[in-house]
């Protein structure tokens, strides 16, 4: 697979980058070499933030930043179709959203004939399983449904690692039905 | 990727867990950023009761630091961590703890000093305290930073050095990136390093007198005295890795080399940046024929001038990346400083360049480092004389 780069998109407090290093867990798992890290700065509840995840087969050297990804993950519905989203973003990229609109809508209101869409309607999965729109899990799901990029058991043993006893069954429900649920435009 | 458990762990975070390990006694730190989360994740071990210690809290990093001197003469195990501004605040008493010979370990999560504020990463607070005494060490990688602590631990109490040690890393590139780490348990980490008083402690049965005036008479055999140490430290840095590399099965060297074997050309680099350079080695320059090869920092102080001295003696041009400025230095970048002094001592004639960049979190990218290995492969043929006298102002706008 050589090297897969994911910029993560949320506002502060809706686990951007508990995602982004979730993410960068179950690759390691899975046997890749990844890191996770947030934008660097001054953080606060509700402004937009962004974190970024690196996989790779070969060891990963550096800390420079993503700037050309090969997903990006959108886990604020109001946040589809921004230009800071796009940014970047590779010719035959991922493009992974949490909305209830289908892909290809997504696709028109982006206007990128090139990138492949995703999409999963995390909030209301969210809100069914939490009743709290926290999406972060079902928007991994969606990533590795979409992609492949790494097996689903793996995020689910990340999962298990790294919430406490009682969060694991309903991240690992809301997780599963992301990954069953996402509807994809290639 | 067999072996140990790995857990996901940021550069502040890999800290924590070794001087968790290191079963520090005392805990003196007042939160900055972005090296706070050490500290909170230490208070966090010690409300678990997972580390019994003694968290001390105070009112500033000049307090923190005074606190962690009259801990440590009183013979605790004691841990600090600050960054930038508190590094500054903490200066007049860096210069005591190394002069007391005090092993103190403090961790550095380094970033830009104020004017203008900057929460960003350089290695202006680093730099700054290159000259207070204290055995000075930067990773590049997160267990890189996590193995310093318990270096820094063997190296600061052995009897011969009782020297304080910096134990840096990268604000933000490191201190906020996860990377996975595994962690060196308490038991393993202290058969490494015995809690063992191995300095003269304060005692009310045997009282002693610590820090007096020292007058003309004695203060220059305190300095003197220092010096060895520094260079007794080298030793044990030495010996210390050997020993590490035995029991934990990591290798660290004073000076890391990387694709040096053929290289005819090397940038000099510390911290995160110097992983920015392998992987421009390994994804570019090598791919394009060029045999560039990297000689990453390590150990700051005591500088291993031999080494570096030695390895650029065979290479056609060399170029040194400074993430800070000296101002008005004879030089530019503190380690061009160091490269330049080791090289001339030993009358070696390889052109050395200079290079400024990513001062106050600006990211030194692949097109950054690209400049700086066209302008040093542009000192082939030439010598020193050649060099320009000036640092490259790389990726600055004008």
């Amino acid at each position: 697979m050589g090297r897969f780069e994911i910029r993560w998109h949320g506002r502060g407090g809706m686990g951007a980058v508990t995602a982004a290093e979730l993410t960068a867990m179950a690759a390691v798992k899975a046997g890749y070499y990844a890191v996770a890290f947030p934008e660097f700065g001054a953080e606060r509840r509700g402004a937009p933030v962004k974190a970024y995840t690196r996989i790779d087969e070969e060891p990963i050297y550096e800390k420079t930043p993503i700037e050309e990804p090969d997903a990006v993950v959108v886990l604020d519905s109001s946040m589809v179709g921004q230009e800071a989203v796009l940014h970047g973003l590779k010719s035959s990229g991922w493009y992974i959203a949490n909305t209830a609109k289908d892909p290809e809508e997504i696709r028109r209101i982006i206007g990128r004939d090139d990138v492949k869409v995703a999409t999963v309607n995390a909030t209301k999965l969210a809100m069914e399983v939490f009743k709290a729109p926290i999406v972060n899990t079902a928007m991994i799901g969606a990533l590795v449904a979409a992609t492949g990029i790494v097996p689903l058991e793996k995020v689910e043993e990340a999962v298990r690692d790294r919430f406490p006893e009682r969060y694991v069954g309903p991240n690992i429900k809301l997780l599963r039905q992301a990954y069953e649920s996402v509807r994809v435009v290639v | 990727m067999a072996g140990k458990k790995k857990l996901p762990l940021s550069g502040n975070t890999a800290i924590a867990y070794a001087a968790k390990a290191a079963d520090v006694d005392v805990i003196s730190a007042y939160p900055i950023t972005p090296q706070t989360t050490i500290v909170e994740k230490l208070a966090e071990f010690v409300a678990n009761g997972e580390l019994n210690a003694e968290v001390i809290h105070v009112e500033s990093e000049h307090s923190a630091l005074s606190a962690a001197v009259g801990a440590s003469a009183a013979g605790a195990r004691v841990f600090t961590a600050s960054s930038s501004q508190g590094i500054a605040l903490m200066y007049e008493i860096m210069f005591i703890a190394s002069s007391m010979r005090l092993p103190i370990v403090m961790a550095m999560a380094t970033r830009a000093l104020s004017a203008p504020i900057n929460i960003w990463n350089d290695h202006g607070d680093f730099m700054a305290a290159s000259d207070t005494g204290w055995v000075m060490m930067m990773a590049h990688t997160n267990q890189e930073a996590h193995d310093d602590v318990i270096l820094a631990y063997k190296i600061a109490e052995h009897p011969d050095v009782l020297l304080p040690v910096i134990t840096a890393i990268d604000g933000y590139f490191m201190s906020h990136t996860i990377e996975p780490v595994e962690p060196i348990e308490r038991e393993e980490a202290l058969k490494f390093i015995p809690k063992k008083v191995t300095w003269r402690v304060l005692d009310p049965d045997n009282p002693v007198t610590m820090g007096p005036l020292g007058t003309p008479e004695w203060y220059y055999e305190f300095k003197r005295q220092q010096h060895e140490a520094m260079k007794k430290a080298r030793e044990v840095f030495d010996e210390a890795t050997k020993e590490f590399e035995k029991t934990f099965g990591r290798n660290y060297e004073p000076v890391e080399y990387f694709m040096m074997d053929d290289a005819e050309y090397a940038l000099v680099a510390m911290g995160s940046v110097a992983g920015n350079v392998k992987a421009y080695i390994v994804r570019e320059a090598r791919k394009r024929g060029i045999k560039l090869g990297l000689i990453r920092v390590k150990l700051f102080r005591p500088f291993p001038a031999e080494e570096i001295a030695e390895v650029i003696s065979n290479l056609k041009a060399v170029g040194v990346i400074d993430r800070a400025l000296a101002f008005g230095s004879s030089y530019g970048g503190p380690l061009y400083g160091d490269t330049l002094s080791a090289a001339y001592i030993r009358g070696i004639d390889t052109p050395i360049v200079n290079f400024v960049a990513g001062l106050g979190g600006r990211p030194v990218t692949f097109h950054d480092i690209k400049t700086m290995v066209d302008a040093t492969l542009a000192l082939d043929g030439k010598t020193r004389k050649d060099v320009p006298k000036e640092p490259y102002f790389i990726g600055v706008r004008e």
